[in-house]
């Protein structure tokens, strides 16, 4: 599955969203723009488990290990408590894949520019770097 | 024995801050409805319902796994806030009990000067993990004061924070979703501090 960088892991993106829809939605345009062939593993933990607005470390938590495939998790999320809870669970040693990190970043541009360095083999300081930098995009 | 000899010289074992967590449970369930209203007026209107869930979880999990010291307790409390709450309060509770536990150890009972290093070290990680300070409009205007008291008495801790959560209505709320109303979230008491002022409560309760 990793075909363009000769099978080395890539960087896993997990999207957290208080809405499932937002961040399956951000998921699905990430993955998308980052264009056809091999993409590095995104996966969306929004809501809460019963479906509701919220956040929810054990999909969070899942989603990372769903994406970990050993060079660590870049964790995008959109406000509040999503934001808190991530930086609950890395507080933790064992709640989160070794090398998972809270990625500083607008939600929407972050991921995009998230899953097209991951896909291109970068590690996980230059998956953030990029993810960071969209805050510089300015529209006008 | 008064408050204050409590407070110098007690041993609190695992069935006190059992007691503690039970009498939080107890609060949140009767004051539910007044947190809710106050979080609708400044936030999205959850702030009971959401503790509500979170400490039945707690009553169910301590009920469950039996603890087996007073850190064990709170750590265990806390994780599962983390992990039921669903809101901001969820993270910000969560580290505040874990981190306090974690600090309290594995001893099985500790003294008052421990549980007041204890609850320190929480109350700062909370600090830490919201970016915030006394004056935001936040848990912190309840927390520290009631940590600063706690010196003299559980009782002049359980002032101190219903004195910092009233202390907040006039405040313009500076984290959270609060601080986008600006100047409109003054005149408003903050459910944040006031669910910690039962808190604190609750353990001058527990310790009476």
């Amino acid at each position: 599955m990793n075909a363009a960088n000769g099978g080395r892991p890539l960087v896993g993106i997990v999207l957290v969203s208080h809405s499932a829809a937002v961040a399956t939605a951000v998921a699905e345009l990430a993955s998308g723009l980052a264009g056809g062939g091999a993409t590095a593993p995104v996966a969306a933990a929004g809501g809460t488990p019963d479906g509701g607005l919220g956040t929810s470390s054990e999909l969070i938590a899942a989603a990372a290990h769903q994406v970990d495939q050993g060079a660590g998790v870049a964790i995008l999320t959109d406000l509040g408590s999503a934001v808190l809870t991530v930086k609950t669970l890395l507080a933790e040693e064992d709640e989160l894949p070794p090398g998972s990190l809270l990625v500083d970043a607008p939600f929407l541009e972050g991921a995009v520019a998230a899953v097209v360095t991951a896909s291109a083999g970068a590690d996980a300081a230059a998956v953030a770097q990029a993810a960071q930098e969209a805050y510089e995009y300015r529209k006008q | 024995m008064t408050d204050s000899e409590t407070a110098a010289t007690g041993a609190y074992d695992t069935a006190f801050f059992l007691r503690w967590m039970a009498l939080v449970a107890t609060a949140v369930e009767r004051e539910a409805g007044r947190l809710t209203e106050l979080d609708a007026a400044i936030g999205d209107a959850d702030h009971g319902s959401n503790l509500q869930r979170g400490f039945r979880a707690v009553t169910t999990a301590l009920a469950e796994e039996a603890p087996k010291n007073p850190g064990q307790v709170l750590v265990l409390a806390g994780r599962t806030l983390i992990s039921t709450v669903g809101g901001a309060s969820g993270p910000l509770y969560g580290t505040l009990l874990r981190r306090t536990g974690k600090t309290l150890g594995e001893a099985e009972q500790v003294d008052a000067g421990q549980l007041r290093d204890g609850l320190r070290t929480g109350v700062e990680a909370v600090a830490k993990l919201g970016g915030s300070a006394v004056g935001d409009k936040t848990m912190l205007d309840a927390l520290v004061p009631a940590v600063d008291a706690l010196a003299e008495s559980f009782g002049a801790a359980s002032d101190a924070a219903e004195q910092g959560a009233l202390a907040t209505v006039p405040l313009q709320a500076r984290k959270g979703r609060a601080s986008y109303l600006g100047e409109r979230s003054i005149g408003h008491q903050d459910p944040g501090a006031t669910s910690s002022a039962l808190l604190i409560a609750a353990l001058a309760e527990a310790a009476a």
